[in-house]
């Protein structure tokens, strides 16, 4: 059986990762290649990098960040933040990214997935989409960080990059980001049920539990998690056994 | 000397399957080519490809690739994977394009009818993730993996091989599928063993010492 993927998300800016990392190893706390190695390790099903670089100036730090870690670690790299044009999805490919993430750039213009997935094919295609309840059952795109509504309806949406070539979709509650207290199953399922291509659930993970109620209530593919991750609080290794635990199939 | 030509037609990104490689090359020469002469001269290939067939197929014959790639599949260790494992059967059912016809066989969709699991909820296509790759008898190309260890996997389409006996594993999803081929020296993968971890680099390391 396939099995659900747990996939941690690192923030990167100018070539560190910013959310702070496990801090008890402070010899290798914020060096993206040491952490996504030690995901690796951990038996990390994929890793997510999002490049939050504020400066353009830093723009290609990301692309050196890639080359290294795709040296190392032999599983898929997805690589988001910044991204703007076809070229832009070529350059991270090229330094070995798997796949990329697009989010705002596919709102103000939706011809990019499907020029991106009809060049690179939709496999290497994630769309990232930010969504915020409006109403009860209704979910709106917002983009920069949740500050602006596109006043798209997220299920709305999800069809459509899933018919312009997006491969797989990056789900992020707005309202949950950051909170811990567990995805938006809601939004999830909605979006999951409206689509064929997969979803990674994102957006409130503080316990394990949150994890497993993404795929078993969720009905997410995936679930990306950054700060339990991140300050020791699990590892990828305890989120597997406690999902195996709660019957959901995982790669031990 | 080119130890290992990974053959590029210039469809997806073959810098994870090269880094893979060089990785357990042990100093080998990992050259990826589109010349059909550093194939040809190649003591092993690699045969990667992704996106959809008929682009692949069609990059691959604008690059004068076609007779190298049949050659080196008839004489040296030949690795193939996901669309170069595709490529090699005789005919896709997608956009209706031949393939090589090394393999008597098809290419097929996941039938939408069939894809659902034991409990009822639908499966995804593409099958994107790790899962279960079940061995048909010993290979070497198979030595220190566990039966049934999971590969990375990222396709909406799989081979059917005429013949059975070419089926070197397979993979349940929705269906049972066949997931590895082998015959003589070619050893052909639907999944990505360059992106699935230790068993992914076992499998690298078991063809760069394979003597068929």
């Amino acid at each position: 059986m396939l099995a659900k993927r747990i996939i941690p998300c690192l923030d990167v800016s100018a070539g560190r990762v910013v959310k702070g990392v496990n801090f008890v190893e402070l010899r290798d706390a914020g060096d993206p290649v040491e952490v996504a190695r030690r995901y690796d390790e951990q038996g990390a099903d994929e890793i997510t990098f999002l490049d939050i670089t504020a400066s353009s100036d830093d723009r290609d730090i990301i692309l050196h960040v890639v080359e290294q870690v795709a040296e190392q670690v032999f599983i898929p790299l997805t690589v988001g933040g910044g991204v703007r044009t076809v070229a832009d999805v070529r350059r991270l490919l090229n330094a070995g990214a798997d796949k990329v993430s697009i989010n705002t750039a596919a709102v103000t213009n939706p011809d990019i997935v499907a020029e991106a997935s009809g060049k690179v094919g939709s496999q290497c295609i994630v769309v990232a989409i930010d969504a915020k309840q409006t109403a009860p059952g209704k979910w709106e795109v917002f983009t920069h960080g949740g500050r602006r509504n596109t006043g798209l309806d997220a299920i709305d949406w999800a069809r459509r990059i899933e018919a312009l070539g997006a491969g797989e979709i990056l789900l992020t509650s707005m309202d949950r980001d950051g909170t811990k207290n567990g995805f938006d199953l809601g939004l999830t399922r909605a979006i999951s049920d409206a689509v064929r291509i997969p979803i990674i659930a994102s957006g409130g993970v503080g316990t394990l539990e949150h994890l497993a109620q993404g795929v078993s209530e969720g009905r997410a593919d995936a679930v990306l998690a950054a700060s339990i991750f991140h300050f020791g609080q699990h590892t990828v290794q305890e989120a597997k056994a406690f999902m195996r635990e709660r019957g959901i199939e995982v790669r031990l | 000397m080119t130890d290992v030509a990974v053959i590029d037609y210039g469809m997806g990104n073959l810098r994870s399957v090269e880094k893979a490689i060089v990785h357990v090359a042990g100093g080998a020469a990992v050259r990826v080519t589109d010349d059909p002469e550093v194939v040809m001269r190649a003591e092993r290939v690699v045969f990667p490809g992704q996106g959809a067939m008929p682009d692949c197929m069609a990059e691959m014959e604008a690059r004068g690739l076609h007779q190298a790639v049949v050659a080196a599949a008839a004489t040296k260790p030949f690795l193939g994977i996901c669309i170069g494992q595709q490529m090699l059967f005789e005919h896709s059912e997608e956009g209706d394009v031949a393939g090589l016809g090394i393999f008597a066989g098809q290419v097929r969709r996941f039938p939408e009818a069939k894809m659902v699991d034991a409990a009822g909820q639908r499966l995804k296509v593409p099958h994107m993730g790790w899962n279960e790759v079940w061995h048909h008898g010993e290979h070497p190309l198979w030595r220190d993996i566990p039966d049934g260890d999971r590969f990375y996997f990222v396709h909406s389409y799989y081979v059917d091989p005429a013949d059975a006996a070419v089926t070197a594993a397979h993979t349940d999803y929705g269906l049972r599928f066949t997931s590895a081929v082998a015959r003589d020296n070619i050893f052909a993968v639907q999944f990505h063993p360059e992106k699935s971890a230790r068993a992914g680099l076992q499998l690298l390391t078991n063809f760069m010492h394979w003597t068929p």
